[in-house]
């Protein structure tokens, strides 16, 4: 059985073939009707809008039927049931399972427990394997993802997007440039990983000092509770703040990603720039999303 | 005349059981900790930390009475003491000797660190870590142990 857990289980290849299919699918070149007479689990114990809906309306589209649980109030895990438990009871019902847990390794271990095929849709600060994939099938609408320059910016230490981002380009031989405020840098263990992967990780002081060397801008939230006090975090944020004066002078190509909500990373102003391309990439988990469920449901 | 103090044994001989010698010194308690032998446990135990030793300048040594490691016992150990050796001992005879190895996985004996990792919940599962190149790494979370191993063992 197939499961989609971590996108460190991907090889370059597999990562390919998958971004494939799904321009084929966003291309209506094939017409995926795999889903047919089939039902999926959108078990989601943490909260969650796009990923969500975007499951459900890929579900949809491949011409299955969900049944959802939407909150740890709303299910059996209030009355202290494992999610082992969970998930062998609900493989019973449905043709495979799409899990979003607030603990890392959840969707890992309800791989073990399933008997129907297992998506990871986001566990706790860990893998976020499907945000991934549609990061790079983004990236690939507008350029080969081989040897580009990628700036990550933001909070990289508790950013998962960011790690796996980070993870699956290290089959590309990118170039990561690093932009990150004090303590909220990318984990050692990380970096020490990207760079046995072949990967050149250059820490940045500043965005303005390599924003026009790069392909793609990739920011990511600050969150407010990572700061000692409302004051650094106002600061912070305005000093990583992408503005359209920050864009001018950068190479014509480039694009700047987002995986949203956005807190204030990106001035609205930049919406309406040819560089801007977050709701794009917003849109394209349904592709992308529709892709590994075909996958996992061969 | 000054005569040279006569040569003693630290530790008396077995009978039966196991020698581990070459333990990394200062590892010989952490050794036990992974064997699962406490202080509540019933094997006779006798234990020598710092030994002057020809290859490895310092050393611990652990002898356990009328007791046979096994190799998946013995290669646990391998994390914190990889140049170990074992020695099977039955009157008073060593009649088998090896090193440990590492072995690629490791199920139950080391505490993910990440607390939020989903193995430090009540599900029924065991902690999971693959022995990769850099240290360990967690089968459930991805979370890579790079230094101080001893620390997390269960």
């Amino acid at each position: 059985m197939y499961h989609i857990i971590s996108i460190l289980d991907f090889s370059r290849e597999q990562i390919d073939a998958l971004l494939e299919k799904a321009r084929k699918i966003d291309k209506h070149i094939e017409i995926e009707r795999s889903l047919e007479g089939k039902q999926v689990a959108l078990l989601f114990f943490e909260p969650s809008t796009r990923t969500r809906m975007s499951f459900a309306s890929a579900v949809s589209r491949l011409g299955g039927t969900t049944i959802c649980v939407d909150s740890v109030e709303g299910s059996s895990i209030i009355k202290g049931e494992t999610l082992a438990d969970t998930v062998r009871v609900v493989s019973g019902y449905v043709d495979a399972i799409v899990l979003r847990h607030p603990k890392e390794g959840a969707a890992r271990l309800a791989s073990e427990f399933a008997t129907v095929p297992v998506i990871n849709a986001g566990d706790g600060a860990g893998q976020h394997p499907s945000q991934t994939l549609l990061d790079l099938y983004t990236i690939r609408q507008s350029m080969p993802l081989e040897g580009i320059n990628v700036g990550l910016i933001g909070d990289l230490r508790y950013g998962r997007t960011a790690h796996s981002l980070a993870q699956a380009l290290s089959h590309y031989h990118v170039n990561l440039f690093t932009i990150a405020p004090n303590g909220l840098e990318l984990p050692e263990t990380i970096q020490l990983e990207l760079r046995d992967m072949g990967t050149d990780i250059c820490e940045c002081a500043e965005v303005q000092d390599v924003i026009r060397d790069l392909d793609v801008l990739y920011v990511t939230r600050l969150q407010r509770e990572r700061f000692p006090d409302s004051a650094t975090y106002v600061n912070v944020q305005q000093s990583y703040k992408v503005t359209p004066q920050l864009l001018s002078g950068v190479k014509d190509h480039l694009i700047v990603l987002h995986p949203l909500p956005r807190a204030g990373e990106i001035d609205p102003a930049v919406d309406s720039l040819p560089y801007a391309r977050y709701f794009e990439q917003a849109r394209n988990g349904i592709p992308v999303r529709m892709a590994m469920l075909r996958e996992v449901m061969q | 005349m000054n005569e040279a103090p006569p040569r003693q044994l630290l530790v008396s001989p077995i009978k039966n059981g196991t020698v581990i010698d070459h333990i990394t010194a200062g590892e010989a308690l952490n050794v036990l900790k992974i064997l699962g032998i406490t202080g509540t446990t019933s094997e006779r135990l006798s234990i020598a930390t710092n030994v002057v030793s020809r290859d490895m300048r310092r050393k611990d040594i652990v002898k356990i009475e009328n007791r046979e490691l096994m190799t998946e016992e013995v290669d646990r150990i391998a994390l914190i003491a990889p140049r170990a050796t074992i020695n099977i001992i039955r009157e008073y005879r060593v009649v088998e000797k090896k090193g440990v190895e590492i072995p690629s996985v490791l199920i139950g004996v080391v505490r993910c660190p990440n607390p939020g990792c989903i193995s430090n919940t009540d599900e029924p599962i065991e902690s999971r870590f693959e022995v990769v190149e850099k240290g360990l790494r967690c089968y459930y979370c991805d979370n890579l142990i790079t230094r101080d191993i001893a620390r997390h063992i269960i």
